[in-house]
């Protein structure tokens, strides 16, 4: 067993401050387990949102040492224990208490996404033929767990606050796993160009490098979005074509 | 397999309009819960239960709530804040946690059910006295002291119906009583609470086996 120190945020509605608690540590811990040790052994009120412990649920996102990562799955041996490891609540959305945060503004966000709308069915009896190419493309997407830390860690959102302007990693990948989904033929470009501003991300990649599910965001979901927009709005001949042929749009 | 007692068709317990299913449910799986089991018994029941619950609040106007048993509820939660006493919920938990598993764990005898009894009780006076501080809002050690006299109730009634079967049966295993006894398969054990709010035990016949599902299991002999 060896001690270490823990500098965790404690505070109310963004006021507040680090507070330090040292505490005994052993072989194997995440920083999750050391949060929860610290709220049975020397603060009972302090706020922590988790459950499945498991990288699975989503819920525990803070920022340890700086970096958006999920608490139950950052283990302490990962970690520089020779000096206070800090723990603090994501920054892109609005503080509620201690480590939590109020993430509603995501559900509200997929709400607007036009939904999944299958083409009729292929064959007689209602169902279809897809190719397993074209299923293992948006596969890679559907491990998203919902966790925000790419939406914490986007500069768009957590530095900008455009929240009113653009949807963030997460959605785009939702956007990019319907519209790539080999059956679905409803069209969410006009909708991305405009209303969910894909056009704001200058592919930092930021994103990607936080994904806990490993998800390459940037390259596989949102360059290729922005490709079908570029390709649709502002490709240069068509541009030229529409000039000089009348009404092509 | 222990849990809320309720009716097979509707899922419903003893109290009007409260259904359970799932693993809280108990009465499906006899005395073992096979792996895999719990999923197709919560989504079959759990549809059942949903549905009878449904059909329960058409059917049913809104109970009465008396104010005065709302406000002697809220007074009981808020009561952690208020003690001056230092009794730490967690630890409660904790030595409730290990209590159990050390003397009420998968191999049972009398003599350590009876001293995890003496125990239950020792917590269930130290549960009345934990305190907290903050305040109301996702304060988990509030959360935890209030989870304490469940916590309890659930550790006394697992360990009284433990000690009541003297026999090994399914998931339940006595080093006293290694061996399966046939009259004690004939009955369930229910726990209520009595009128001192005290545990009562009472030995009710396992209903026979329907017709139906009778036939079932003598086709896949």
């Amino acid at each position: 067993m060896a001690t270490a120190t823990f500098r965790i945020w404690r505070g109310e509605r963004g006021e507040g401050q680090f507070r330090d608690y040292t505490t005994e540590t052993s072989e194997g811990m995440v920083v999750l387990d050391v949060v929860h040790e610290i709220q049975a052994e020397q603060a009972h009120d302090l706020a922590v949102r988790w459950n499945c412990k498991a990288g699975k649920c989503g819920s525990c996102s803070a920022e340890i040492n700086g970096m958006p990562k999920l608490m139950c799955m950052t283990r302490l041996n990962t970690l520089p224990l020779d000096k206070p490891v800090t723990v603090e609540p994501m920054k892109s959305f609005p503080h509620m208490r201690d480590l939590v945060t109020d993430v509603s503004w995501n559900y509200e966000v997929k709400k607007r996404i036009p939904k999944f709308q299958p083409r009729r069915p292929d064959a007689p009896d209602g169902t279809w033929r897809i190719a397993q190419e074209d299923v293992e493309r948006v596969q890679e997407f559907r491990k998203c767990i919902e966790c925000y830390l790419c939406q914490d860690v986007c500069h768009v959102l957590r530095d900008h606050h455009m929240h009113d302007k653009f949807i963030g990693p997460r959605f785009l990948v939702y956007a990019a796993a319907l519209e790539m989904h080999p059956l679905d033929v409803a069209d969410r470009i006009p909708e991305l160009t405009k209303d969910f501003g894909i056009g704001l991300c200058n592919i930092t990649k930021c994103c990607t490098k936080v994904c806990p599910e490993n998800i390459t965001i940037t390259d596989n979901a949102i360059i290729p979005l922005k490709e079908r927009v570029v390709d649709r709005f502002f490709d240069p001949l068509s541009k030229l074509f529409k000039v000089f042929g009348g009404s092509n749009t | 397999m222990g849990g809320v007692r309720v009716d097979g068709d509707s899922q419903m317990s003893d109290v009007p309009g409260l259904f359970a299913a799932g693993e809280c449910a108990a009465g499906l799986h006899g005395a073992n819960r096979l792996g895999g089991n719990s999923l197709s018994d919560l989504l079959v029941f759990g549809k059942r239960a949903g549905e009878y619950a449904a059909r329960f609040a058409k059917e049913n106007a809104l109970g009465a709530v008396s104010s005065q048993a709302i406000e002697s509820a809220e007074k009981c939660a808020l009561q952690p804040f208020e003690r001056k006493s230092s009794e730490n919920p967690y630890a409660v938990q904790h030595t409730l946690q290990d209590v159990m598993q050390d003397l009420v764990g998968i191999v049972r005898t009398e003599a350590e059910m009876l001293q995890a009894l003496e125990r239950i009780r020792e917590l269930k006076a130290k549960s009345e006295r934990v305190s907290v501080d903050g305040n109301r809002e996702y304060n988990a050690g509030w959360h935890t002291a209030l989870d304490l006299s469940n916590l309890l109730t659930v550790a006394e009634v697992i360990t009284r119906a433990a000690l009541e079967r003297k026999e090994s049966r399914g998931a339940h295993f006595r080093d006293d009583f290694p061996a399966k006894d046939e009259q004690s398969g004939k009955f369930n054990i229910v726990a209520r609470k009595g009128t001192n709010g005290e545990v009562q035990l009472a030995h009710e016949p396992i209903p026979p086996m329907p017709q139906e599902l009778q036939q079932i299991v003598e086709e896949m002999k």
